[in-house]
């Protein structure tokens, strides 16, 4: 199918397919090389991003932690009585900017026996630095986390985050360190330093991260309570493992404790802010046992990848769109021409020369096909015309060759028997031009009642001027020819008026004769030309050697001898010119003098016309069909006595 | 005026015949305008789906459906409920059935007019990796408890497997247990056993012990009023009553509205608001409430073995002195429960 198509859908198919394949093979490397560099950069980014925000973070819990275990181990190595404690915590939350509120509380009746509760309580409101006394029926703190985990822990402590009630509804976290007495050689504890740490600045912290377009970060407390968080109806009432139960994510679930254990990692999870696939990284705050985590949407990460290959798509379609119509384009030059050029050979197939080439626009293959056409019909009109006005002018030729050739023909006797009432002897002859007028001639006429002249030749060359050279010669010999005359001296006076004005120096090869009609006497001149065969009644068929002479026309002023021979009643004489014997066949053989002989012995009893036709019939069959090359004349004299 | 005027002349059952009748014949319109008893109800905490189908009941309008004009007081730990109803600032409350019987027997005359829970919701908590899978490796731990009333099941537990233990007190969150400063916890398997699955420790990484899975089953939330008011007006005692059912029926059969209802009380009182919480809590209410998964047995009987058995222990632990007349604490032939 696609062999019949043209050239210009090939082309099409061929750039554009191969463009298209090639541009696809680009764009799709393209995407997974640029994805796999841009997960990676990311996953980076989203670590050092996250890192950086534990750091901040850490800054701030590290130094807060040093405040109570500082109070704590002045309280256990130092002394000091109530006022002093109050005056020195009081200087503790004043100078200490990050610490929102201390207490140092004390176990039942351990600073002092009558009161069961003991802790002076420092804090900061609005820039103002208040007091109170911890502890009541409503507050009884040593069943309080704060108090109750360090305690039974016998370690310092991170609170849980919690919303300090009251207290400005700000979130806090409360940082608590057990302080000891060695009370008869065994260490018992005294009570507990804690430092209030506000949250606010954790929240802005975390909020300030900001990864790709909707990124955000989180944090979760130890226990998976969701610290801070972009939706504000999750801070402090639900936890990553309650997101997990509600979306019946197990995968979530199993991110949430790998948090809470204090492990770092980079996943792959659905988020609830964005109910989409999400990178997630997350990092421990080590001191406090909360985990940090930064979340981005996967597919924003792919966004500018998305769109990167969207525009190249787009551009590629529309590259390969172009190319297809610059092919169409170059196509069409090229094709155009052709076929308008194919058109023009089929009507120059059918004779139309006057036919409109495309313009030659480029010096291209086209271009030049088209010029070679250009110059091709130019070449063809003029050979036309030249051929035309040759073929006209030979017609003419030809034509008055034809008229040339009816005289020629109507000069020689043509009819036969020629003299019906003569019954002494017969003869006939026929002439076969090589073309349409030739050099050869015969002729035959009573020069007296009793004498007949006769005569065959062969003028030199072909053609017209043989033609007419014939002519000449046979006009001049009837002329010439009066009663008495010999062959001899006939020719010489021939030979002697054609030498008057033979510019051209033709001759003319003559066999005549004067036949006795009564005797059976004949004189004959060989001028030059093929010796005639005598067949006697009962012998075999010899050439008439006789005397040689020049041709006629050569020499001038020769004098022709001749000889003579006697006739018997029924002997044959045969005339001929060199076109019989010198006919060829293919391969370039004579017909020869001994096959002549041979051919007229087998036909000598037949009559003479059919001895000639016999002859003629045998040339043209030896020569198989190659053409005549020369005039073939022939002539048979019989004596009858 | 009308109403006390009425309820002196016309004995109740008329009453209600005729109540019936007029709602049954007066335009929707007009029904607003009948007189509702006024009353007001304490639960023992603050918003909670533990509450749900009150908040319920009070939100789809089943109590003034059955002509109460209802108040509901916030819960809390500073609100004891049984205060409230003795002191008269609260018709209805609810609380533990060993409280309620300890209140009785300080003389406090209040009577149960609905059992709601029928199965304890108490446990003791453990983690497996403290090597405690077994009521005997409680065994010389340290096991955090609640004060007073929270004490009486585990105590017995401890006593009734023998086990000797460092008792520490326990507050209101779970983190002494999560940072492991103690080895077994107190928990509401609605509420601080949910805590501890959503603070990430899986429920095969811990050991439970259901109180009512070793014959502690001492009933939790039920109705309480004081015996004057029942005595006054038992039909609001009934109203009230079947109204709550028909709140907790409803709250359960859906589940998403009544969690709508409990998220903006618990909004409202501005407590922790997690609604997967809630949602554990409500589906472990129908748990307790409907124990059997039926909606044939009546609901909110309170069975005289159920008394007994908490009544018993109270007074084998020292709880109170004297163990109070069954038929006096719940009131005999009072069916409420639609079956």
């Amino acid at each position: 199918m696609l062999k019949n198509r043209g050239i210009a859908f090939k082309l099409i198919l061929f750039f554009t397919l191969s463009s298209a394949l090639i541009f696809i093979a680009i764009v799709t490397y393209n995407y997974f090389f640029s994805r796999k560099i841009i997960e990676k950069d990311i996953e980076e980014k989203a670590r050092n991003l996250a890192l950086a925000t534990v750091n901040r973070i850490e800054a701030v819990l590290r130094p807060l932690q040093k405040v109570p275990e500082n109070v704590a181990y002045f309280m256990e190595y130092g002394s000091c009585n109530k006022e002093d404690l109050l005056r020195f915590l009081r200087e503790v939350v004043k100078n200490n900017p990050e610490v929102y509120g201390s207490t140092v509380a004390f176990e039942p009746y351990a600073s002092d026996r009558k009161s069961l509760y003991f802790a002076p309580y420092f804090y900061k409101n609005k820039d103002k630095l208040e007091f109170s006394y911890l502890g009541g029926e409503n507050y009884q703190y040593f069943h309080l986390d704060w108090y109750q985990i360090p305690k039974e822990l016998n370690r310092p402590d991170w609170s849980e985050p919690y919303f300090d009630e009251g207290g400005g509804n700000i979130l806090m976290a409360t940082y608590s360190v057990p302080f000891y007495k060695v009370v008869k050689g065994k260490r018992q504890l005294m009570g507990i330093v804690t430092a209030d740490i506000s949250l606010e600045w954790l929240r802005e912290i975390v909020s300030s991260v900001k990864i790709l377009r909707t990124g955000y970060g989180f944090l979760i407390s130890k226990n998976g309570t969701l610290v801070t968080h972009p939706r504000k109806d999750l801070i402090m009432n639900a936890t990553l493992f309650g997101l997990a139960e509600e979306r019946n994510d197990p995968l979530l679930r199993a991110i949430g404790k790998k948090m809470i254990k204090g492990e770092a990692g980079f996943i792959s999870f659905k988020s609830a802010v964005f109910g989409r696939e999400c990178w997630m990284y997350y990092a421990p705050i080590a001191s406090s046992g909360w985990s940090l985590a930064v979340v981005f949407p996967q597919d924003e990460l792919l966004a500018d990848i998305t769109r990167l290959n969207r525009t190249v798509a787009f551009l590629g379609i529309v590259g390969v769109l172009l190319l297809s119509i610059a092919v169409v384009f170059i196509a069409r030059t090229i094709t155009g021409p052709l076929r308008k050029m194919a058109q023009v050979t089929h009507d120059i197939g059918t004779g139309n020369l006057d036919f409109e080439l495309p313009p030659v626009k480029s010096g291209d293959e086209v271009g030049k096909l088209t010029e070679a056409f250009q110059y091709m019909k130019t070449s063809l009109k003029d050979y036309i015309k030249q051929l035309t006005e040759t073929a006209a002018s030979k017609e003419k030729i030809e034509s008055e060759l034809k008229i040339a050739h009816d005289i020629q023909m109507s000069i020689l006797p043509k009819v036969f028997p020629p003299f019906p009432d003569r019954k002494e002897f017969d003869i006939y002859a026929t002439i076969e031009p090589a073309r349409e007028v030739g050099g050869d001639f015969y002729d035959f006429f009573f020069i007296d009642p009793d004498h007949l002249f006769f005569v065959i030749a062969d003028v030199s060359g072909k053609g017209v001027p043989a033609a007419l050279f014939m002519a000449m010669t046979k006009t001049l010999i009837k002329s010439i020819s009066v009663p008495g005359m010999q062959p001899g001296e006939i020719l010489t006076k021939v030979n002697y008026e054609l030498n008057q004005a033979n510019e051209s120096c033709m001759f003319v090869t003559t066999f005549c004769g004067i036949l006795n009609t009564k005797t059976g006497e004949v004189h004959y001149t060989n001028a030059g030309h093929n010796p005639p065969l005598l067949i006697r009644q009962g012998e075999e068929a010899t050439y008439i050697e006789g005397g040689r002479n020049v041709m006629v026309g050569a020499v001038e002023n020769y004098v022709f001898k001749t000889d003579r021979l006697i006739m018997e009643s029924g002997d044959v004489l045969f005339m001929y010119t060199d076109g019989v014997t010198e006919a060829m066949n293919e391969r370039e053989e004579l017909f020869s003098d001994e096959r002549l002989r041979g051919e007229i012995v087998s036909l000598q009893d037949k009559p003479i016309r059919e001895m000639i036709a016999g002859v003629k019939e045998e040339v043209i069959s030896f020569a198989q069909g190659a053409p005549q090359s020369d005039d073939i004349a022939m002539m048979i004299l019989i004596y009858r006595g | 005026m009308l109403q006390a005027l009425l309820s002196r002349t016309i004995p109740m059952r008329i009453l209600h015949l005729i109540i019936a009748i007029l709602f049954s014949i007066l335009p929707q319109t007009l029904r607003a305008e009948s007189p509702l008893k006024k009353a007001s109800f304490i639960p023992q905490w603050s918003p909670q789906a533990q509450f749900a189908g009150y908040y319920v009941a009070y939100e789809k309008g089943f109590y003034s459906k059955q002509g109460i004009d209802l108040r509901i007081h916030m819960g809390g730990p500073n609100s004891p409920p049984l205060e409230f109803l003795e002191k008269g600032k609260a018709t209805f409350a609810t609380q533990w059935l060993s409280t309620a019987i300890q209140k009785r027997s300080q003389g406090v005359k209040l009577i149960n007019i609905g059992q709601i829970i029928q199965r304890s919701a108490l446990m003791l908590v453990a983690k497996k990796s403290r090597g405690i899978h077994k009521p005997q490796d409680i065994n010389g731990k340290k096991v955090s408890l609640w004060r007073e009333e929270f004490q009486i099941q585990p105590m017995a537990f401890l006593k009734k497997y023998n086990l000797n233990v460092k008792i520490v007190p326990q507050s209101y969150s779970v983190n002494l247990f999560l940072r492991e400063g103690v080895d077994v916890a107190s928990a509401m398997w609605y509420n601080e056993y949910h805590t501890i699955l959503n603070a990430g420790i899986d429920p095969d990484e811990l050991t439970t012990f259901f109180f009512h899975e070793h014959g502690l089953n001492f009933l939790e939330d039920g109705i309480y009023t004081l015996e004057n008011t029942f005595k006054k007006d038992p039909e609001l005692c009934h109203a009230f009553v079947k109204a709550s059912i028909e709140g907790w029926l409803y709250a359960f059969s859906h589940p998403d509205k009544a969690l709508d209802i409990v998220m903006r009380y618990m909004s409202a009182a501005k407590t922790q608001a997690d609604r997967v919480h809630q949602k554990w809590m409500l589906e472990r209410m129908k748990d307790l409430i409907l124990p059997r998964g039926d909606f044939d047995t009546p609901m909110g009987k309170l069975a005289s073995s159920d008394f007994t058995l908490v009544a018993k222990e109270l007074h084998k632990s020292g709880f109170i002195k004297k163990i109070p007349d069954v038929n006096s604490f719940y009131p005999k032939d009072f069916q409420y429960a639609k079956k």
